[in-house]
């Protein structure tokens, strides 16, 4: 009775709108860059991604090309033939601009937002940095010592420094164990390498620009094939080695003495976006705790108060794809936090989903896929990402197709696979005085100093 | 760029009607993607927690999630999400807000969700405990367990301000949240989660006059209660140096963050945007006054940033409120070195002027920065709430670019000779013991 009166109180859900759907124009040009445009309505804006592939060639010198394309990443920025760094922030800054280049284990991405008639400008700015970037020796030290002194504030954050133990526990030797660049690597780098990195790795061939927004596909294509034809270094696109995952037993314990919270963090292998086991995997992580209404969520924040904001989701990078658990937790929870976090992997490996959850999760991920391309912004981003996985602009729609068709028993087969807590590497940052013990109860600890290197 | 704002503001007409128990509501449609916002704003913030009771408003806003009238608990994140909509609320100084952005289809559902809660939200004494309980962890994560949490958003208050509202923790004590109970809760509720204290605000794919047929048979059956005077927070302008230092234990490196009064954000609105500019002429990006100073020029520093709003908006706060300048520099250099380059910076702007095309393309950078938050539909009708409620005006979220655009570079030197460094509240952080 009094379920019938609560369903029937609740507005039903009308009949959806169709979404639009935005038309990608693409053009490789001669020098092999890929040009990506899509035009679209909304405000009067551009957004600019380019990827350029920059993984390190192999594992043995992974260490260097991380320092280094760290500090390239700001360094690029420092002044061209024709303009100084200043210069080059002014004339991005009157179209609304503003460069923000980056680095990791994958590609270096340059990305903007600009008011549309500062297309040419732009662009004309971007090849600037492609094909002249200066290095100048003094300031290249400058930007170096920063970025030596922003690494040891990002070292001291515990998700941080959970995050690299995790990586380093997973990968080994592996280029994606380097989860931030060596200090010391760093402190080594001068402005030569940069030259020479950049003319070797910064290079058309594999790399992709994507353009959203209010523009016209032809004349954006023109624009840019002419802003960018001096752009032409030859050589081939370099991608990450293929993974092999360590699985080492037990719990990597960091120790952080007086910590007030012990990061858990838990990761193993996932479904790549080519595999056909993506869409349940995805789906079985949602219910699992991709989301507020999960649950680990329910379990250990709204059930036991145990953690903020737990979560799991499945992660992608070029050569490997993931399933990664993350709760931050009260020191005094730690043992039974992870009891529950185990728990709740162990139930969803073993017993089937219930076809509500499965709707719930589907459903979600669905809208939550639409809101996220609703901008130009995200739909710029997420375009970049596809592609420079090598999947083609229409992946979201057939991956939409797949998620509608998945079934309980999918789900299930796919936890079993990937969400079972012996599938899964397992890392603490905390306070070992304090937890190691209750830890062990658990599984073998193997306690670790602090994730910083001396 | 004074078309694009303009342009902006014609492209999503406002529309405002008051329902009998006072609740205001917005609608700001725009049916260009099949996506619905709505919001609750309700004018309860921290500036409003009284003595003993720090960070009630956050805690209260988490137990709006625990369920209601007819919701039960866990019930109303699965409507939302299970409709394939997002939803989060976020307690400020001045407001606490409620939000969903979700498929066009699941509208009503979020009216239905927003209208129970303000009827009639669960307060118990065991969602209480549970929810103190996930306070405290938020709590843990992002100011206890983390180098900087506190800085300077919690540390710099205390001395800028001098009355509680202004310089009290709003995250709390754990020792009042701890003692908070169902009592301060049922009151809370009753005193500041009235309807006609809130601003209900739908943005997105929506039909005006059927929206405005779903929210009357939601909201209209809320009954209305007194509404509580709006609290004064100004405070005199201070005539002093007030200077603080901060040890923190998990910090490897020094930081230094420098507090001025700024003009009324809503009385002095026009000689506020002035301000507001300055701390882009100041901050913004590798052209700015104090990266090239600090970061390029003399390599004291490592990062900088100035911003107006404790919370680093601008346009959604009352008075009083601060310029904030933060800069995060190597050991080796004297924080003192760091102050006097910022006066200097701030001083020649103050003596000489901004010269007009820095500010044009100052102007030309945060159009885009506003456009771009406008691109989101869930973004831009936070902004027409937060105008609704602070300003009384929604329409000003659309104006703002037009606005900033025709602030002129004499208004700009104005601001600039008001962040004087006689007045400055100065708060330096010092790394304690070096522990990573």
């Amino acid at each position: 009775m009094t379920a019938l009166q609560e369903t029937s109180l609740i507005p039903p859900l009308g009949e959806p709108r169709p979404q639009p759907v935005p038309v990608a124009e693409e053009t490789t040009l001669p020098s092999g860059l890929r040009l990506v445009v899509v035009p679209r309505p909304g405000v009067p804006l551009v957004e600019l991604r380019l990827r350029v592939p920059f993984a390190a060639p192999n594992a043995r010198n992974a260490g260097v090309h991380a320092a280094r394309g760290s500090v390239l990443s700001g360094a690029v920025l420092l002044g061209t033939q024709r303009h100084d760094q200043t210069g080059i922030a002014q004339l991005l800054q009157s179209h609304g601009a503003e460069m923000s280049v980056s680095t990791d284990a994958d590609r270096l991405l340059f990305s903007t937002t600009l008011l549309p008639d500062g297309l040419g400008p732009v662009v004309g700015v971007l090849a600037e940095l492609l094909t002249e970037a200066g290095y100048p020796a003094d300031q290249v030290d400058g930007e170096r010592d920063r970025l030596a002194e922003r690494l040891a504030i990002a070292r001291s954050q515990p998700g941080t420094i959970a995050r690299m133990a995790l990586a380093a526990r997973r990968f080994g030797a592996h280029p994606y164990a380097i989860q931030l660049p060596d200090a010391e690597l760093v402190s080594a780098v001068r402005a030569p390498a940069l030259r020479r990195l950049h003319r070797e790795r910064v290079l058309p061939a594999g790399s992709i620009l994507v353009l959203v927004g209010d523009l016209d596909p032809r004349a954006a294509t023109d624009t840019v094939a002419a802003a960018l034809e001096g752009w032409n270094g030859k050589g081939k696109a370099v991608e990450a080695p293929a993974v092999t995952e360590q699985r080492p037993a037990g719990i990597e314990l960091v120790d952080r003495p007086g910590a007030v919270q012990s990061n858990l963090r838990l990761g193993g292998p996932a479904p790549s976006r080519t595999d056909a086991d993506l869409s349940a995997t995805r789906l079985a992580a949602m219910i699992y705790g991709g989301y507020f209404s999960s649950r680990l969520v329910e379990n250990i924040r709204e059930r036991r108060g145990y953690s903020y904001s737990p979560r799991s989701a499945v992660d992608h990078q070029r050569a490997t794809s993931s399933f990664l658990v993350e709760a931050d937790v009260a020191t005094e929870v730690t043992g039974p936090a992870l009891l529950e976090t185990m728990y709740e992997l162990g139930r969803i490996a073993l017993a089937p989903v219930t076809e509500a959850e499965l709707d719930a999760a589907r459903r979600y991920i669905l809208g939550s896929m639409a809101l996220s391309t609703a901008t130009h912004a995200g739909l710029a981003s997420t375009l970049s990402a596809l592609l420079g996985a090598g999947l083609p602009a229409d992946w979201l729609r057939t991956h939409q197709r797949e998620l509608s068709a998945v079934t309980v028993e999918q789900v299930q087969d796919a936890a079993a696979r990937y969400l079972a807590p012996e599938r899964l590497t397992a890392v603490v940052v905390g306070d070992a005085a304090r937890v190691a013990a209750e830890l062990g109860a658990l599984a073998p600890v193997t306690v670790t100093g602090s994730g910083t290197t001396a | 760029m004074t078309a694009a704002g303009t342009e902006l503001t014609l492209r999503h007409p406002i529309e405002r009607f008051t329902l009998d128990n006072g609740l205001r509501v917005v609608l700001a449609p725009d049916r260009s993607v099949p996506v619905v916002a709505v919001s609750v704003y309700y004018d309860v913030g921290m500036r409003n927690e009284p003595e003993g009771r720090t960070g009630f408003a956050h805690l209260f806003e988490h137990l709006m999630f625990q369920g209601s009238a007819n919701v039960a608990k866990m019930e109303h994140a699965r409507l939302v999400q299970a409709a394939g909509g997002t939803f989060n609320g976020s307690t400020h100084q001045d407001y606490t807000n409620y939000f969903e952005a979700l498929p066009a289809e699941a509208l009503e559902r979020a009216l239905f969700l927003e209208a129970d809660r303000m009827a009639a939200p669960a307060i118990t004494e065991e969602n209480l405990r549970n929810q103190i309980d996930v306070v405290k962890e938020e709590i843990r994560v992002n100011v206890l367990n983390r180098p900087y949490g506190a800085f300077p958003w919690l540390q710099l208050p205390e001395i800028a301000f001098e009355t509680f509202a202004n310089t009290h923790d709003g995250y709390g004590s754990f020792v009042d949240l701890e003692s908070s109970t169902v009592d301060d809760a049922t009151d809370f509720f009753s005193r500041y989660y009235a309807p006609g204290n809130a601003v209900l605000c739908i943005g997105g794919d929506l039909d005006v006059a059927e929206t405005e047929k779903l929210v009357r048979r939601w909201f209209d059956p809320v009954p209305a209660r007194d509404v509580p005077p709006l609290p004064p927070t100004g405070e005199p302008s201070p005539t002093s140096v007030r200077s603080a230092v901060v040890e923190d234990a998990l910090a490897p490196a020094p930081a230094l963050a420098l507090g001025w009064r700024v003009p009324d954000p809503v009385g002095d609105f026009d000689t506020y945007l002035g301000t507001v500019l300055l701390a882009e002429v100041l901050s913004e990006g590798d052209a700015s006054r104090l990266e090239r100073r600090l970061i390029h020029g003399d390599r004291i520093a490592i990062a900088q940033s100035s911003y107006v709003g404790l919370f680093g908006d601008p346009f959604d706060v009352r008075d009083a409120t601060l310029l904030t300048t933060q800069v995060h520099h190597p050991a080796g250099v004297p924080a003192e070195k760091v102050m006097a380059a910022v006066h200097e910076e701030i001083g020649r702007i103050a003596q000489d002027g901004v010269d007009a095309d820095e500010l044009r393309r100052v102007q030309a950078r945060i159009e885009a920065q506003l456009l771009q938050q406008a691109d989101s539909i869930l973004g831009r009708t936070l902004s027409f709430a937060a105008a609704e409620l602070v300003h009384g005006r929604a329409e000003l979220a659309g104006e703002l670019a037009a606005r900033l655009a025709a602030v002129t570079p004499g208004a700009v030197q104005v601001a600039a000779r008001g962040l004087d460094p006689g007045t400055a509240a100065v708060l330096e952080l010092r790394p304690a013991g070096g522990a990573r």
